[in-house]
């Protein structure tokens, strides 16, 4: 059924275009435009110093209703995760993405505090997730799903707490793509992960009479615990 | 849905009328405009990536055959299939022939304008899968039985009160007996109940609003998750796209998201962008099974090469709509079909025909805001213009209409008569003005006098006055 669709439409295509299908120096260079991608124009907002960056990340962040903790080392994590449960009245228990990222987080320090590793279940209240990296330019967290990283601890608990290192904040999305291409250290780009998600606070909606509400469907909260890890 | 553009005079006129939609589109004209102003004076370079998007748009339109194999190679590599279908039918046959392939009794759905033109809910409905609308506002007209009147906010012409009762009515079933009036009470109580809708669907059903060739992805934008919910508990995800959404590559995805979420709703970014590729890999601990992406064609293979291709640099953000004082005054509903606003009025007429849509294209007054605001600058204008002039050509514009505009051509090129006839007819007009210089009744032009007197002329023609201001400079 489909493939003399397939056919029908791309002919309906070059038709219309008055060729035929592009082969090669035409084709040579469009396959070029996607193998070695360029960034188009980059705003200036975010082309600045590091810490500069990181300060706009949280700025940005805010902006969107994503309340920012930042601690000096993964020690503080515990006490930080810890504290927020308590100022916001949530049960000690959280679901950890079993992330090997997260096992330098001496948990034990909190024994009055749960953890449980996997993915989400819908009676979870509260997430720890770490993040891929986030981008300063609009205080955005980008997340990949993997064996370690399953994608519904970031959307079904109401409350999804973040664990990020300021030396995986860039200024730009464009410096995200480079990161996730280059993550396996391969020669060629490494292959996509099922679930990329960029998370600009939490889920919200305005379609009841165009008012905010916070909490439509994903977390009524994201809270991002910033670990200063003294690198660029 | 089936179309029903012919009647939008009727329908417009029902629409002024109705007071509920006249509060709810205020808030549309207020809202959505100064949010899109503020976040667009944030950003100095929001003009130059405009000009950017433009290029990459036509880009891929010049090469859209090359591209859309492309993302097909990667999809499959991926592990995904793609179904090219030429006709809303054929798109709605496959989807429901995958949804048996998993014998699915429930599949959610996050918004999808797609899915509105194919008509999918319907069809799905009478061949025993319950299709489940998850975006709040796709929810409630789901409830209401309506289609959206936004593209951006489907359900942004009703009101709270309305809201309070279409869940009154059908939260029943799930023990919901008591009428909430409160915004939040009411978010929470669809966030609970669509909740297991998610847990229990066979098959997540999601729209995308770019599908990249580079990697094969396919991505979503929203602000509340439910596309998330939607695509990663079921066991199979499908993706339903139109083939204009093709783009290169993922840095060519972030010029236009820069644009994207500010023309919308001013926001700097939307909550939730998602790329999704292929199913969940091996060892993955939660993601769909099955990754199906319906490539739809429906005419738009042939609008790539045809005058009006600009159409198709459109990214559905609804910014046109948002500034149009017709939309502003009558609503997304009276437009008739799937795509309201002044998107909708060049866009419709090539998906239900001239003769159908025929009055779309006069539904504006040309002020020209959105092709100001349209992130793509899209000359809307001028394509309704076209459409104009295609419906004259086409004898599809009423008998009295014609002569009107037949009478108009031949005066306009004859300048001699066009002098006389004018100088008459201001003369007469001041005449009948008398000493208030209104006229409250005047033969075919019943529709300006029925609701407001039409000024009388000053007494010269402007050709006469061009001609003495001419004299006194020279």
């Amino acid at each position: 059924m489909t493939s003399s669709s397939r056919q029908a439409i791309l002919d309906g295509i070059r038709r219309g275009l008055g060729r035929g299908p592009v082969d090669g120096a035409d084709k040579a260079a469009l396959e070029a435009r996607m193998t070695a991608p360029k960034a188009n124009l980059i705003p200036a907002r975010a082309q600045i110093p590091h810490g500069e960056q990181v300060d706009l990340f949280v700025r940005m962040a805010e902006a969107v209703e994503t309340t920012v903790d930042r601690v000096d080392g993964l020690d503080a994590v515990p006490g930080a995760v810890a504290d927020y449960l308590a100022a916001n009245n949530l049960p000690s228990e959280i679901r950890a993405a079993p992330d090997p990222a997260l096992d330098a987080i001496p948990w034990q320090d909190r024994p009055l505090l749960t953890v449980e590793k996997g993915r989400a279940e819908n009676a979870d209240a509260t997430s720890v997730t770490p993040a891929f990296a986030a981008v300063a330019e609009s205080g955005t967290l980008v997340l990949h799903s993997g064996p370690d990283n399953p994608t519904t601890l970031n959307f079904m608990p109401e409350n999804h707490i973040v664990v990020l290192k300021t030396s995986q904040v860039t200024g730009t999305y464009e410096e995200v793509w480079s990161r996730l291409r280059a993550r396996d250290g391969g020669d060629g780009p490494a292959p996509m992960p099922r679930t990329v998600n960029m998370i600009t606070g939490p889920s919200r909606t305005a379609d009841i009479a165009q008012q905010l509400y916070m909490g439509a469907h994903g977390p009524r909260r994201l809270h991002i615990v910033l670990v200063d890890d003294g690198q660029e | 849905m089936k179309a029903t553009a012919h009647d939008f005079k009727n329908a417009a006129s029902k629409a002024l009328k109705d007071d509920n939609l006249r509060q709810a589109l205020h808030r549309v004209e207020t809202g959505f405009a100064g949010n899109r102003a503020a976040a667009i004076s944030r950003l100095p370079e929001f003009h130059d990536l405009r000009d950017e998007g433009v290029a990459i748009k036509m880009h891929v339109l010049d090469h859209l055959d090359y591209y859309l194999e492309r993302f097909e190679q990667k999809v499959i590599e991926t592990g995904g299939q793609v179904h090219w279908c030429t006709t809303p039918k054929e798109a709605r046959d496959t989807i429901l022939e995958l949804c048996r392939s998993v014998d699915a009794k429930t599949c959610t759905k996050g918004k999808s304008m797609i899915a509105e033109e194919i008509a999918l809910n319907p069809f799905l409905e009478e061949n025993g899968v319950l299709p489940i609308e998850t975006d709040l506002g796709e929810y409630i007209i789901q409830l209401a039985d309506e289609p959206p009147s936004h593209i951006i906010g489907p359900a942004v012409h009703k009101t709270k009160d309305q809201i309070s009762d279409l869940f009154f009515e059908h939260h029943q079933k799930y023990g919901k007996t008591e009428r909430q009036s409160d915004g939040r009470m009411l978010v929470n109580e669809a966030r609970e109940i669509l909740r297991q809708k998610y847990i229990d669907a066979d098959v997540g059903i999601t729209g995308a609003n770019f599908l990249i060739a580079e990697t094969g992805s396919t991505v979503i934008v929203t602000n509340e998750g439910n596309g998330d919910l939607t695509q990663s508990l079921p066991k199979m995800h499908i993706v339903i796209a139109s083939l204009e959404k093709v783009i290169p590559t993922m840095e060519d995805a972030s010029t236009i998201l820069r644009l994207l979420a500010r023309s919308a709703t001013g926001q700097e970014f939307s909550v939730y962008t998602t790329f999704s590729t292929g199913p969940r890999r091996d060892d993955d601990l939660d993601g769909p099974g099955s990754f199906h992406v319906v490539l739809l064609d429906n005419g738009r293979s042939k609008l790539a090469g045809s005058e009006d291709r600009e159409l198709l640099r459109c990214i559905r953000c609804g910014a046109c709509m948002n500034h149009c004082p017709v939309y502003h005054a009558v609503g997304g509903h009276a437009y008739g079909w799937v795509y309201p606003g002044p998107i909708g009025a060049a866009l419709d007429p090539h998906f239900i025909g001239i003769e159908e849509a025929r009055h779309l294209p006069n539904a504006s007054t040309f002020c020209g805001r959105c092709e100001d605001v349209c992130p793509m600058r899209i000359p809307l204008p001028s394509i309704l213009r076209r459409w104009r002039e295609r419906a004259f050509e086409s004898n599809v514009t009423p008998p009295a209409e014609r002569f009107g505009v037949g009478a108009w051509a031949w005066l306009a090129k004859h300048p001699a008569f066009y002098r006389v006839g004018t100088r008459l007819a201001v003369r007469g007009l001041s005449l009948l003005g008398g000493r208030r210089k209104r006229i409250a009744k005047l033969p075919l032009a019943g529709g300006w006098t029925a609701t407001r007197d039409l000024p009388a002329p000053a007494g010269q023609t402007f050709q006469d006055q061009w001609r003495r201001q001419r004299g006194r400079s020279a």
